[in-house]
C-alpha cells in the first residue's frame, strides 16, 4: 500500500519503550510508520504489548521512551482530546445514560458545534451504519452486533484522520464477526481514513489489513501485507501463530546462497528456503504449510527431496481432507487434499512419501 | 393445521390466537390461571413457612410496638377513664357553657372516687399536658376530697382552691374529656387551641418545636452535603486504587463503625473544646489570639462535625459500590471524543455514578434526622435536634402521646421526603450496593 519509508508516515513511533513498573519493558524499542489511508492490525497474543501500543497512541499511556508523531508532530505531550483520534473499545464504551443520538452529538457538542449541523453529522453517521432508525434508543436496548455499529459511527462522527480499534468484534458472534470485518473495511476505503486496529484474531487480521504488524514478547516480529506473512514468514513464531503450521527440526546440510538442504534429527533430507540461518550446521526450524505438502510424485518438482511417512488417520472436513502423518519421529505432520474428484483417498497404516516445493519449506530459526 | 387434536399444547395456542377475550384453558378444559396456581401452589406455600419466622419476628419486635406508639399520638384516655361524670357532661353540653351544679357534683363525685382509686395523679398529668402548672391543683384537691365531699360542691371546691373557676382550665378538661385527640399534633407544631377551642399559635416563649424541626432538617442536610463533599474522593479513590492499597484505605474508612462511640465522642470532647488539641494549634500558630479561642464543642458547630464523621461511610459505600461498576473505558471514550477532564467527569462519570449517590444521600439524612445520641453528648443547647425532644419526653417528662406525636411528624415527614424523591429521581435507580 502507501510506503512510508519516504518520510510520509502519518503515524510514527520512534524507539518506543513503555514499562509500568520499572523492572520490566513491556514495549521494547517499537518503532512502526503508519501510511496516510492506511489499515494496520496489530496482532498478537495476550501481553504482547499490542493494546499498550494502541493506548500509547491514544494518549491514556505515556512512553517511557522514544517519540510518538502524528501528522508530523509529536504528541507524546499532547492530552487525548486534542488529539483528535477516533476510537472504538473492546466493551464499545457506549454512554449508558445517554441515547443513540445523545451518544453520537457528545464529539460534536465538545467541539462547540451549532445544533443544526450536529443533527446533520449525527444523521450522516447513523445512515453511514445504517442505524438511522435507533436514534432514541438507550445502548441497553440494542444488541451486540447493534452497539458495535454506534460505536463505530460514534467514533467516525467527528472526521478523524486516524481511528483506533481495540478488538472492537471481539465480543460478537462468529457470523456477525465476519459480516462486521467486511463493514469496517468498506467504510474505510470509502472515507479513506487511516486504521490501527488491535486483535488477537489472525483471521481478522488478514481479512481486513493492509500490512499486519505481529507482536511478541513487545516486539514487531513481521510487519507485512497478509499474503506475505503468511507465505513468507520471517520467524518461527510467525510461522507458528499465522495458520496452520508443520514444523520440522533439523541441522544444516549445505547452503548455498538461499536455497538449504536440510539434515532432519532421523536421518531424512529435505529441501527448503533459507530465511534467517546464516550458516552451515546450525541449528533451524523448517516450516511448511499443511496445503503445500506434496504426496504425488508428478505434483513435485524435478529433483526434489522426499521423505518416508506413515498416515495416522484422515480426516473428512467436507471441502478438504486432513490427514495426520507421522514424520522423521513427529506425529503431527498434517498434510491437506482438496476435496476433488479424482483425488487419491489415503487410509490410515499407508505409506507415502511426501514432498514440497523448496520455497514452501522455510528454514527458520530454531525453536 | 392437521396434528391440532394430538398436540396438547396446540389448544392453548388457538385458544390465545383465537377470540381474546376468552380465558385460556388447558388441553382438558380448566382455566390456564388456576391450573398454573395450583401447580405453584406447594413451592409457594413452602416459601411462605421459610419466612414465616421472620415475619412473625418483625410483627411482634416492630409492628405491634410502632403501631401502639403511633396509638397513643392520638389516644389518651388518662382524664376520660378515670373521671367518667364529668366527660360525659361534657360530652352533652356545647363548648363554652358555664358549668352548672350538675357539672361541679359531676366533678366533685370524679375527683373523690379518683383520689380514693388513686388515679388522681394520671387525671393531673393528663390535665397538665395540656395547660401546664396544673397536676398539684388536682393531686392537692385529691387529698383532701379523698374521704368524702359534702355539697355544695362549688364552694367547697372553690374554698380548696380558687384555681377550679377558672375558665381555661374548664376550657382544658373539656379537651381532654375525649379520648381521642388531636392536641398532641397541634402542641408538635406550636398550636394550641384557647377557651373557645380556636387553634392558635403558643405563646412566643414556648415556641419550640417548629424551630427544632427546621433545625433537624437544615442540619441534615447540611451534613448530607458535607459528607456528599468529603465522601465522593475517597470513593473514587476506592473505586481505582488496586485492591491491595483500597483494602487499606477501605479499613480505614469502616474503623469509626468499629470504634465505641463513647470513645469517638471523648476524642472529639479532646479536640474541639476549648482547651483542647485544635484550638491550642491555632493559639500556637497564631491564626487566634490566646482569648478568642474557638467555640467547635457544645454547639451546632460539634453536632455537625461529629455526625458528618459519623455518617461519612454512609455516604462512602454505596457511593463506592457504584464507582466500582463503571468502567474506565467510558471516561476514556469521552476523552478520546474530545472531552477535556473535567467535561469528562461532569457529562460522563458523574452522571453515573448518582444511582449510588441517591443511595448515599438518602441513608445519611434519613439518620441524620433520627440522629440523638451524638447531638446529645456534643451538641450543647443549640446542637440538640427534634430526636432529643422526643428522648426527654419519652424519659423525663413521660409524656409519651407528646414523643409519639413528634416521631409520628417526623415519620411523615421523612416519607413525603422519600416520595419527592421517587418523583425526582425515581426509587428503582437506587443501589445500595
Amino acid at each position: 500500500m502507501l510506503d512510508d519509508r519516504h518520510g510520509e508516515a502519518f503515524v510514527a513511533f520512534e524507539h518506543v519503550q513503555k514499562s509500568y513498573d520499572g523492572q520490566t519493558l513491556v514495549v521494547k524499542d517499537l518503532n512502526l510508520s503508519i501510511g496516510k489511508g492506511e489499515f494496520v492490525t496489530m496482532l498478537g497474543p495476550s501481553g504482547s504489548g499490542k493494546t499498550t501500543c494502541l493506548m500509547m497512541l491514544a494518549g491514556f499511556e505515556t512512553a517511557t521512551h522514544g517519540e510518538i508523531r502524528l501528522d508530523g508532530k509529536p504528541i507524546n505531550q499532547v492530552p487525548p482530546h486534542k488529539r483528535g483520534i477516533g476510537m472504538v473499545f473492546q466493551n464499545y464504551a457506549l454512554f449508558p445514560h445517554m441515547t443513540v443520538g445523545e451518544n453520537l452529538s457528545f464529539p460534536l457538542e465538545v467541539r462547540g458545534m451549532p445544533r443544526d449541523e450536529r443533527e446533520t453529522r449525527v444523521k450522516r453517521a447513523l445512515d453511514m451504519v445504517q442505524m438511522g432508525k435507533f436514534i432514541n434508543r438507550r445502548p441497553a436496548q440494542l444488541s451486540g452486533g447493534q452497539q458495535q455499529r454506534i460505536a463505530l459511527a460514534r467514533a467516525l462522527v467527528f472526521d478523524p484522520q486516524l481511528v483506533l480499534m481495540d478488538e472492537p468484534l471481539g465480543a460478537l458472534d462468529k457470523q456477525l464477526r465476519e459480516h462486521m470485518q467486511f463493514e469496517i473495511k468498506h467504510l474505510h476505503e470509502q472515507l479513506g481514513i487511516t486504521v490501527v486496529y488491535v486483535t488477537h484474531d489472525q483471521g481478522e487480521a488478514l481479512t481486513m489489513s493492509d500490512r499486519v504488524a505481529v507482536f511478541n514478547d513487545g516486539r514487531i516480529q513481521q510487519l507485512a501485507p497478509p499474503a506475505e506473512l503468511y507465505e513468507r514468514p520471517q520467524n518461527s513464531f510467525v510461522a507458528g501463530f499465522i495458520g496452520e503450521n508443520n514444523a520440522l527440526a533439523g541441522t544444516i546440510e549445505q547452503l548455498d546462497g538461499e536455497k538449504a538442504l536440510v539434515r532432519l534429527d532421523d536421518g531424512g533430507l529435505i529441501d527448503a528456503t533459507a530465511v534467517n540461518i546464516r550458516e552451515k550446521g546450525q541449528r533451524t526450524t523448517v516450516s511448511i504449510r499443511p496445503e503445500r505438502v506434496e504426496f504425488k510424485p508428478e505434483m513435485m518438482p524435478h529433483g526434489a527431496h522426499t521423505i518416508e511417512a506413515q498416515v495416522i488417520e484422515v480426516i473428512y472436513m467436507g471441502d478438504i481432507l486432513r490427514a495426520r502423518l507421522r514424520v522423521a519421529g513427529s506425529e503431527n505432520f498434517v498434510m491437506k487434499m482438496r476435496n476433488t474428484i479424482g483425488q487419491t483417498h489415503l487410509h490410515a497404516g499407508q505409506s507415502v512419501r511426501i514432498g514440497w516445493h523448496p520455497e514452501d519449506a522455510r528454514a527458520l530459526d530454531p525453536v | 393445521m392437521a396434528n391440532t387434536a394430538l398436540d396438547p399444547h396446540a389448544a392453548i395456542t388457538t385458544t390465545a390466537s383465537g377470540v381474546a377475550t376468552q380465558p385460556l384453558t388447558t388441553a382438558d378444559g380448566k382455566p390456564l390461571v388456576r391450573a398454573l396456581a395450583r401447580s405453584q401452589s406447594r413451592a409457594r406455600r413452602k416459601a411462605f413457612l421459610l419466612v414465616l419466622p421472620l415475619l412473625a419476628f418483625i410483627v411482634i419486635t416492630f409492628v405491634v410496638p410502632i403501631g401502639q406508639m403511633l396509638q397513643r399520638s392520638f389516644h389518651n384516655d388518662g382524664f376520660s377513664a378515670n373521671m367518667p361524670n364529668i366527660s360525659a357532661w361534657f360530652a352533652q353540653t356545647e363548648r363554652g357553657t358555664q358549668p352548672d351544679d350538675a357539672a361541679w357534683q359531676a366533678l366533685a363525685a370524679d375527683l373523690q372516687a379518683s383520689a380514693e382509686a388513686r388515679n388522681i395523679g394520671v387525671v393531673g398529668t393528663r390535665v397538665n399536658y395540656d395547660m401546664p402548672g396544673t397536676r398539684s391543683l388536682f393531686t392537692s384537691t385529691g387529698r383532701k376530697v379523698r374521704k368524702g365531699i359534702e355539697p355544695p360542691y362549688r364552694e367547697t371546691l372553690l374554698e380548696i382552691d380558687e384555681e377550679w373557676a377558672d375558665p381555661q382550665l374548664w376550657a382544658t378538661m373539656r379537651e381532654v374529656s375525649t379520648p381521642y385527640t388531636a392536641n398532641f399534633y397541634l402542641a408538635s407544631v406550636d398550636r394550641t387551641r384557647d377557651a373557645d377551642g380556636n387553634i392558635q399559635q403558643v405563646d412566643e416563649n414556648q415556641r419550640v418545636y417548629l424551630m427544632l424541626f427546621w433545625r433537624t432538617f437544615w442540619l441534615s442536610g447540611l451534613i448530607t452535603a458535607l459528607t456528599f463533599v468529603l465522601g465522593f474522593p475517597i470513593a473514587h479513590l476506592l473505586a481505582t486504587l488496586p485492591m491491595r492499597k483500597s483494602n487499606l484505605l477501605m479499613i480505614l474508612v469502616l474503623l469509626p463503625f468499629w470504634t465505641s462511640l463513647l470513645v469517638r465522642t471523648t476524642s472529639w470532647m479532646v479536640l474541639l473544646q476549648q482547651q483542647g488539641v485544635i484550638n491550642d494549634i491555632l493559639v500556637w500558630l497564631g491564626v487566634i489570639g490566646g482569648g478568642q479561642r474557638l467555640q467547635m464543642i457544645y454547639n451546632q458547630a460539634g453536632t455537625i462535625i461529629a455526625m458528618t464523621h459519623i455518617l461519612l461511610p454512609f455516604m462512602i459505600l454505596p457511593l463506592y459500590s457504584v464507582m466500582r461498576t463503571i468502567n474506565p473505558s467510558y471516561v476514556r471514550a469521552a476523552r478520546s471524543l474530545g472531552a477535556t477532564s473535567w467535561t469528562a467527569f461532569r457529562r460522563i462519570y458523574f452522571p453515573q455514578t448518582l444511582p449510588g449517590l441517591g443511595a448515599g444521600a438518602m441513608l445519611v439524612f434519613i439518620l441524620a434526622v433520627g440522629y440523638y445520641i451524638t447531638p446529645a453528648l456534643v451538641g450543647g443547647s443549640s446542637g440538640q435536634l427534634i430526636s432529643n425532644m422526643i428522648a426527654q419526653h419519652m424519659t423525663s417528662t413521660l409524656n409519651w402521646s407528646m414523643a409519639a406525636a413528634l416521631a409520628a411528624l417526623l415519620l411523615g415527614a421523612v416519607l413525603v421526603l422519600y416520595w419527592l424523591y421517587d418523583r425526582l429521581v425515581g426509587v428503582d435507580n437506587l443501589k445500595l450496593g
